[in-house]
């Protein structure tokens, strides 16, 4: 298959304007992917909500688990999918519905139906990336493990 | 930059070194340190299990080793990479995900005789087996290969015979069996060829050689394309299943495409001790700045003195795959098509003497073990570097008793030329 491919732009633009991102299928297992990521992009500046019926009332990294997206309270920027391709479907439907301005599917996650649902609704969509690696690479922090990051760039890297 | 890919010059130049984020030093500082301090307990304690990318410990990661292994990566066109102290150590390490004792590996019997006798004796030690077959036919491997089989190892150009191996041939068939195709692509460097443009999965060097260039560092290096997929099936449990020394952590799950790479510095350069130092990194580094410039110099020369020496009275063949005559031209054309490298094998019609006698004539020419540097080197591998060798395995690795090894420098041709030509007249002699 073909691999997708994102402009850096654009993804730079996505990390840059997200606030607020519920993070669907959130594990409170410290070591599954989910956990790493939500961890990370928290130290980064984001408020990280985690969706997870089978823990929902629960806290994870400070934040209570809730059950489903319409269930949050408060507004929501980007939906972050932790789950498999077909279950992306109705989330990615339900993030349309709850007003969310970014459809983010991980590693392995991707759903061309779901993403152009999403996009005729007038969302970004980003599918088989993680944004913890993308805002590591973009920012040269996964050069630190010899990651082959795509920048060049002669401007002194904010620290 | 713009989102178009930069081009390979570019990359050279730049790829992994950016200006320095703490000071903006415009070249790359050598961070000669042992250790980096943690922002607190947390901090560490993250750092530790992986969870957010940052310095350790220089036997893991350190910034101008980091540097290095970005830029090679970036030339090979791979995700990322694994620096290592040497080309010797970065094939261990290239390994040491993939087996376990009693698990083997396919390579062909064409390599550098260093590799072979690592592969073929030193590797018994850890009980992992390596099986030699000639790779002018890839389907040897086929027939070779068993259900221990955990990759196939090639040299994109062999060291010393000039052999061109049908890469992507033998990918398909190494595809066919999952597993990867690790190649290692000192000899021809990514200016002359991207293995994993062929379908090769990962790639080593002996840095020490064309991307330092001046004989100043050794160092070797891991390079991994990113695109096996390490749990189509169960060869690989290092990396698709639970790991008990992290926690159970399955690394091919948690880090998709960047998993080997992970692995290679938290696990294998954790264990195995073989880091590169900070100061070797740089100097390859600012050998790799000048590698395309280089390599065209490199390749132009060698094709000169192969040429001149194809017609010379007292040699009696040349194996150099940009001769239009070799048996490896038509490959060379496909997988090297700018140049065949600076390396060629000359065989002399006075044999094992007149090899002796040719290495302690030269004058311009170095005589020693290496190859890549920016000066000529000749060496005669039959009485030297591949002394331990069998009289098979020195006919087979192209290094039999007539065999001078030449690596052509970046010196006026004509130089060059001269000195091969009065020391021929006095082996002859």
């Amino acid at each position: 298959m073909e691999a997708l491919k994102y402009e850096d732009s654009y993804v730079k633009s996505i990390l840059a304007d997200v606030k607020t991102i519920a993070m669907v299928g959130a594990s409170t297992n410290w070591n599954r992917p989910s956990y790493f990521a939500m961890k990370y992009l928290q130290t980064k500046g984001y408020r990280v909500i985690p969706v997870n019926p089978v823990v929902a009332g629960q806290e994870l990294l400070g934040e209570a688990v809730w059950s489903s997206l319409d269930e949050i309270d408060e507004p929501i920027d980007m939906v972050d999918i932790f789950r498999n391709a077909k279950a992306a479907g109705p989330i990615t439907d339900a993030a349309i519905e709850i007003g969310a301005k970014v459809v983010w599917m991980q590693f392995g996650v991707i759903n061309h139906e779901a993403a152009a649902r999403a996009e005729a609704a007038g969302l970004r969509v980003v599918m088989d990336r993680c944004p913890k690696v993308e805002y590591a690479r973009l920012n040269g922090e996964l050069s630190w493990n010899g990651f082959n990051s795509k920048v060049i760039s002669s401007k002194r890297r904010k620290l | 930059m713009s989102d178009n890919e930069p081009g390979f010059e570019t990359l050279a130049v730049h790829a992994g070194g950016a200006p320095d984020p703490a000071t903006g030093a415009r070249q790359t500082p050598v961070y000669q340190t042992t250790s980096f301090v943690f922002d607190d307990a947390e901090h560490a304690a993250s750092l530790f299990n992986l969870q957010v990318p940052g310095f350790i410990y220089s036997r893991l990661t350190n910034p101008t080793v980091s540097a290095l292994e970005e830029r090679c990566a970036a030339l090979e066109g791979g995700v990322g990479s694994t620096a290592a102290a040497s080309g010797h150590a970065a094939q261990i390490l290239a390994l040491f995900p993939l087996m376990h004792p009693g698990d083997e590996i396919i390579a062909a019997n064409k390599l550098y005789g260093g590799s072979i006798n690592q592969m073929g004796h030193s590797y018994r030690k850890f009980s992992w087996g390596a099986k030699f077959v000639d790779p002018d036919d890839p389907e040897n491997f086929r027939r070779a290969a068993s259900d221990k089989t955990k990759a196939f190892f090639i040299e994109s150009l062999a060291n010393p015979g000039g052999v061109v191996t049908d890469m992507a041939a033998i990918a398909e068939i190494a595809h066919d069996i999952g597993v990867p195709l690790i190649v290692d692509n000192t000899m021809a460097t990514p200016y002359l060829c991207r293995p994993f443009e062929h379908g090769a999965d990962i790639v080593v060097h002996s840095t020490t050689k064309f991307l330092s260039g001046n004989g100043t560092a050794i160092g070797g290096m891991v390079v991994d394309s990113g695109t096996f997929d390490w749990m189509q099936n169960d060869k690989f449990p290092s990396l698709s299943k639970p790991a008990p020394e992290y926690h159970n952590l399955t690394f091919a799950e948690t880090f998709g495409e960047l998993s080997f790479t992970i692995y290679g510095h938290a696990i294998g350069l954790r264990d195995l001790g073989a880091a590169q130092s900070p100061m070797n990194a740089f100097l390859t580094l600012l050998g790799i700045e000048t590698l395309p410039l280089r390599m065209e110099k490199h390749c132009s020369n060698a094709l000169s003195v192969a040429q001149h020496l194809s017609n010379h009275a007292a040699v009696d063949w040349v194996s150099y795959a940009g001769l239009e005559t070799d048996k490896y031209y038509a490959l060379g054309q496909r997988y090297l098509p700018k140049g065949a490298g600076a390396v060629m094998t000359v065989g002399l019609k006075g044999g094992y003497d007149a090899g002796v006698k040719l290495v302690e004539t030269v004058e311009l020419f170095s005589h020693l073990a290496n190859i890549g540097d920016s000066r000529s080197l000749v060496i005669h591998p039959a009485s030297t570097t591949h002394r331990q060798l069998t009289e098979e395995q020195l006919s087979a690795a192209g290094a039999g008793a007539e065999v001078v090894r030449l690596s052509i420098g970046i010196e006026t041709p004509a130089d060059i030329i001269a000195d091969l030509d009065q020391a021929l007249a006095r082996a002859n002699n």
